[in-house]
């Protein structure tokens, strides 16, 4: 079995986003990039197939010569082999699936697997649009996944309930937060990934459908009120103060 | 012509599908275009109430195929209903469903895509959408280069407004059928069945909650304030047998609530990651510095224990 685990490079959780001089993409000045954590539940999912079925995994990432920093950290955890699809970055999440699509296309994987979303764009779509241009079944947002012949069959959380789905392999499965545990590389991961080498080769050339006209700071909350007294005296001041000020009871 | 995507439940158009069509009629008045309303299944009962919020025809897209959800037969579905239509947007609720198809779709039609949308306009003919990218610590304005355009709206953000129009049906032909992946089974896992992200008023708890028996005190203030209980990722994690389904935050739920009141929560940024955008904050905690109270429009320093059942008291006596 051949599985594709698609890994995006993002500004780790806890990075101050502030805005580049020209008022439409992140100042990357002291961004610490990380591989978007969705993704670890995808490459983590195919590295379990490959101790339990004997899958052969190939990271790719879509990205800059930065990008071969979580590729390393594929490999360093056991992917058999990375990939650099050299591409500028657009923003627009339909030029990466196409460049995704055009990167898998014909090379016979049986699954592909992404995180359900990519912190930072939160555009949750990569995984859904690479499907249907590879004209494969989808199942994402999935919690629980088991292969048999030819088929899968994935539990996947819905808005307030959970869906069993079955479907045909090949296919693209987003991963969610529960599918596992993601593991940590350990220092002989770390040294036979050195030796490897992370393959590069140049994205297909894509339009966007999709740019970013301006990218701004949320606008600050106005500094709030703490209310006195005993428990049931700030309990009184909160109620009334949802009702008559703030208009929410 | 606008067509908006609608999902019905238990014979009624869901809320967030309502709100993207009353968003939809507004585009549509300010740019002269038409609305249509798509519904796509075995049964679509409810459909009719798209007229009284303003859609000027209902289409729909009925056939046994289509009882169970499919991602790729609903998605052909949708994009030969725009294609029939000549629609140029295309809108979704950001709903498990709406962000399963939607970029499915917009695949399909090569047209530019923009997910869980928190404001829309029109700049010459083509949609223009605002969005909370790097988990709400900023806002992205988004153009579209294609000629059709495709969005979902996040829920709970735009106003419902009754707007009654013509709600012509017309029916369009069903996919064939023999779909790559069909859901099988729903398997309904507590919490009430209530999807946290549609509420108005959500009581989430945190790590200060102690137990997850202790949440019982947060169920009554949310029954007394017609909300649901929410939590943190520290209250989910820390084996209280809380359902992720629950979970707040930038590995759990987004929401935008009228109002969120977090007990024993501190205020993580991967929580407020999740709840930021709703609309008044009541933070309840014993620690006067917790970050919580930053973002908070009203604070209660103080024991929640104590507090809580006060809230539920007074929200009683205020019979709501």
């Amino acid at each position: 079995m051949k599985i594709l685990v698609a890994l995006k490079q993002v500004p780790d959780t806890e990075t101050k986003i502030r805005v580049a001089a020209d008022g439409k993409s992140l100042d990357a000045g002291d961004v610490k990039w990380i591989t978007s954590p969705y993704d670890e539940y995808a490459l983590e999912e195919a590295l379990r197939l490959k101790e339990s079925a004997a899958a052969e995994v190939t990271a790719v990432s879509v990205g800059g010569d930065k990008a071969k920093d979580i590729l390393r950290n594929a490999l360093a955890l056991g992917a058999d082999q990375a990939v650099l699809v050299k591409s500028a970055e657009t923003g627009d999440p339909l030029a990466v699936a196409r460049t995704l699509a055009a990167f898998a296309q014909d090379k016979g994987f049986d699954l592909i697997l992404l995180g359900n979303k990519g912190f930072g764009g939160d555009n949750a779509c990569v995984g859904p649009m690479l499907a249907e241009l590879l004209g494969l079944a989808q199942a994402n947002v999935v919690t629980k996944l088991e292969l048999s012949e030819g088929r899968f069959k994935a539990e996947r959380e819905g808005d307030a309930d959970s869906e069993v789905l079955e479907g045909s392999l090949p296919a693209v499965v987003t991963a969610q937060r529960g599918l596992n545990e993601p593991r940590y590389a350990n220092l002989k991961g770390i040294m036979a990934a050195k030796k490897k080498t992370i393959e590069e080769v140049e994205g297909a050339a894509v339009t966007p459908a999709v740019t970013t006209v301006t990218l701004a700071l949320p606008p600050s909350r106005p500094e709030g009120r703490k209310l006195e007294g005993d428990a049931a005296a700030q309990a009184a001041a909160l109620l009334g103060l949802l009702r008559d000020e703030a208009k929410v009871l | 012509m606008i067509l908006v995507f609608c999902e019905t439940k238990d014979g009624k158009i869901r809320k967030p599908s309502l709100e993207a069509l009353c968003e939809a009629r507004r585009l549509a008045d300010g740019a002269g275009k038409g609305l249509g309303a798509l519904f796509v299944g075995a049964d679509t009962t409810g459909a009719g109430e798209a007229a009284q919020y303003g859609a000027d025809v209902i289409v729909k897209i009925e056939a046994p195929s289509l009882a169970a959800y499919s991602s790729d037969g609903y998605a052909t579905a949708i994009a030969d209903a725009v294609k029939a239509k000549g629609a140029t947007a295309l809108l979704a609720a950001a709903t498990s469903c709406g962000r399963d198809v939607a970029p499915r779709v917009a695949a399909r039609l090569g047209a530019g895509y923009a997910s869980d949308v928190t404001g829309l306009s029109m700049v010459e003919g083509r949609l223009q959408a605002v969005r909370p990218v790097y988990a709400g610590k900023a806002f992205a304005t988004t153009g579209f280069e294609t000629p059709v355009q495709v969005a979902t709206t996040r829920p709970n953000i735009f106003a419902l407004a009754p707007c009654p129009k013509a709600g012509a049906v017309e029916t369009l032909p069903a996919p064939a059928g023999g779909f790559l992946a069909v859901v099988k089974e729903i398997l309904t896992k507590g919490a009430g069945h209530v999807d946290i992200a549609e509420a108005d008023v959500i009581v989430a708890g945190g790590r200060g909650m102690k137990d997850g028996a202790n949440f019982g005190i947060l169920e009554e203030l949310a029954g007394a304030l017609g909300g649901v209980v929410g939590a943190s990722r520290a209250a989910v994690d820390a084996g209280w047998g809380l359902p992720h389904s629950m979970q707040i935050g930038q590995t759990g739920k987004v929401v935008s609530p009228t109002l969120y009141i977090a007990c024993g929560i501190s205020g993580a940024i991967q929580h407020v990651a999740g709840m930021s955008g709703s609309k008044v904050i009541v933070a309840i905690n014993k620690d006067p510095e917790a970050p919580i109270f930053k973002l908070a429009t009203y604070g209660i320093v103080g024991d929640l224990f104590e507090v809580v059942p006060e809230l539920t008291k007074a929200a009683k006596a205020l019979g709501k």
